[in-house]
């Protein structure tokens, strides 16, 4: 029961993981190979503000707005000249910017694991009945993923801004022909989901110790929790984090060394037996 | 009314693929005599650039050729090292024939893996390949008998002189090098290979001249995962000693990239020249560690988004350079 519980809510987290890459796929078919490395980035801005003493709360509340920008810049500058029929340019520089990210992070931190003091905060819990117990940074970061995750298929469904990445996802030249610029939109779209994957990496540096190289990793599941919940839906890719975390807090209760193989296993299964994923979105 | 069809002649070589090839020729031959007068140091160096070598080639076939872009090549390259290893320790097999075997159970393994694989495409193939390669290193290191995570030496060389076994791993690593470019180079030319290109320009247009796609991509990821194995027998037969982190490592798909990036996707001279130049780059700026990496990074986004075609490409397309061709040109007579 605790198990199925901790698994849950550790599928919130990976919820926040895998949101910015399936909006970043879903409206520019950009997968993003630096997505880890980016959301590692968010951690280590939150700790560098911490350290220089900021709360921690105001300082995760700093890092948005910077991860906004960078989207922003990012897509812009560099990653609007990779798109196209061809995904290879735009795998090729974000692997690049990946390899990038992680030896600056180590030049500048080293290779030793950061975490942040909350003052007991990421072990505070409360007692659910005699034996069962969650804590309350894992309720909040399950909260959170719930509001991205309606959040963004609310801005998909009824805003202006919803309605334009919907458009550009189906057919770039005709969306353009209608008056919509689509590097502007993409540039949009990109911001929003390192925002999001800033989030990810604020609460990973306060729920845990963060080093440079955990990037790939945390690609690898946010990829699996996508993939599982089925592209295009944003509910589908949170219940995709929920199967993941929950395979992997079954596997890890089992033996240690098996919690992520396990989370693999699963992935290779769903692959196996429902391509399509749990949730495949279906257009009306 | 009658048409009369002019006559015509296909041609298929270059004024410079002829010299190059005897050059080439006696290059291999002058090379593999380096065992007599070179220092062993040398051939060490060789048989580590030719194992990436001959990994880039075959992640460029695939991807330059097959429009298959993978990150998980490391699986077959890993396996390709385990399997010689085991087969080598366990069963008395000479390491060296064991490295071809490797290739072959490595190429095998790949079909029932693409059967996982092929269910993605485009960005998602890429790090749908990575995760089956992560699953592949932690099963490995869960395998007590090759010595789990922290990995097991080569014991079946004990016996043969360190001269021997160093000259006998030169020769080997420079005849997979000829034969990986020879079979490349060949396989491009014949009719399969022809379908291969149909494939790469336009996918839905091959399929319609009747070109069996789905198989020509199975053969092609079959080909570059026995020859990923090769690489990775070839390269822990050199280096003794395995471990699942090395033998799994994403860097050598990273490094592959890089290559053929720098060197210029879609063509046969491009991981030649990008390994080259990845070896110069790696002899001189290597002690900068993070820096450097950092560098090579950089080096390959810019050269993604400024020169497309890579090193070699800007050469074909400036002078007309072509070593290997392997396009066919209708000439009216």
């Amino acid at each position: 029961m605790e198990t199925l519980l901790q698994g849950l809510l550790l599928g919130g987290l990976y919820g926040l993981f895998a949101l910015g890459l399936s909006l970043m796929f879903g409206v520019m078919r950009l997968t993003n190979t630096a997505h880890g490395d980016f959301i590692i980035l968010g951690s280590f801005s939150t700790f560098t503000l911490v350290s220089l003493g900021l709360a921690p709360w105001l300082a995760a509340l700093v890092t948005l707005p910077l991860a906004w920008l960078l989207g922003y810049a990012m897509q812009r500058l560099v990653l609007n000249g990779t798109l196209g029929k061809d995904p290879l340019p735009s795998l090729v520089v974000t692997f690049g910017l990946s390899i990038v990210i992680q030896n600056l992070l180590l030049e500048l931190f080293s290779a030793d694991p950061r975490s942040i003091d909350t003052d007991g905060f990421n072990t505070l819990g409360f007692a659910l009945t005699d034996d069962l117990s969650v804590g309350v940074l894992p309720i909040v970061i399950f909260v959170l993923a719930l509001l991205a995750a309606g959040g963004l298929q609310w801005i998909f469904k009824f805003t202006a801004l919803g309605r334009a990445f919907r458009a550009v996802s189906d057919d770039r030249e005709i969306a353009e022909l209608m008056g919509l610029n689509a590097r502007k939109i993409y540039a949009q779209a990109t911001a929003m989901a390192f925002v999001l994957m800033g989030l990810a990496g604020a609460l990973q540096v306060v729920r845990t110790t963060v080093s440079p190289a955990d990037g790939p990793m945390l690609l690898l599941f946010a990829f699996e929790a996508v993939i599982m919940g089925g592209m295009g839906s944003f509910w589908g890719t949170l219940a995709g984090s929920m199967l993941l975390g929950l395979t992997q807090q079954v596997g890890f209760r089992l033996d240690p060394g098996w919690g992520i193989w396990g989370g693999h296993l699963m992935f290779l299964f769903v692959l196996v037996m429902r391509p399509q994923g749990l949730f495949p979105k279906t257009r009306g | 009314m009658n048409t009369k069809i002019p006559a015509y002649s296909v041609i298929r070589s270059t004024r410079a693929s002829a010299p190059v090839l005897i050059i080439a020729t006696l290059l291999v031959l002058f090379a593999a005599s380096l065992p007599w007068w070179g220092e062993s140091s040398w051939m060490h160096e060789f048989v580590e650039i030719a194992c990436y070598f001959i990994f880039a080639m075959m992640w460029n076939l695939m991807a330059g050729y097959g429009g298959m872009v993978s990150i998980g090549q490391q699986a077959f390259f890993g396996l390709g090292g385990y399997v010689m290893l085991s087969l080598g320790n366990f069963w008395g097999i000479n390491p060296f024939v064991a490295v071809v075997l490797g290739a072959l159970v490595a190429g095998l393994l790949s079909v029932p893996i693409s059967m996982m694989a092929f269910r993605l495409q485009g960005g998602y193939f890429a790090i749908g390949t990575w995760v089956i390669a992560e699953v592949v290193r932690l099963s490995i290191a869960n395998v007590s008998a090759v010595g789990g995570g922290s990995g097991t030496t080569l014991t079946a060389l004990r016996g043969i002189d360190k001269a021997t076994r160093e000259s006998v791993t030169f020769w080997m690593a420079l005849a997979c090098v000829v034969a990986s470019v020879g079979l490349v180079y060949l396989f491009l030319r014949s009719k399969q290979g022809l379908a291969l290109l149909a494939i790469r320009d336009n996918e839905i247009a091959a399929r319609s001249q009747g070109i069996d796609v789905s198989r020509m991509k199975l053969a092609v990821y079959a080909v570059a995962a026995a020859g990923a194995g090769l690489a990775g027998a070839l390269y822990f037969v050199g280096n003794l000693r395995i471990s699942p982190d090395a033998a799994f490592s994403v860097n050598w798909s990273a490094f592959a990239i890089f290559m053929v990036v720098i060197g210029g996707i879609g063509r046969i001279e491009g991981p030649l020249v990008g390994a080259l130049v990845f070896w110069a780059l790696n002899k001189f700026f290597s002690d900068y560690g993070t820096w450097y990496l950092i560098g090579l990074g950089l080096l390959a986004i810019v050269m993604t988004i400024y020169f497309k075609h890579g090193l070699w490409g800007y050469a074909q397309q400036r002078w007309g350079w072509s070593l290997f061709p392997t396009s066919r040109k209708l000439r009216l007579d």
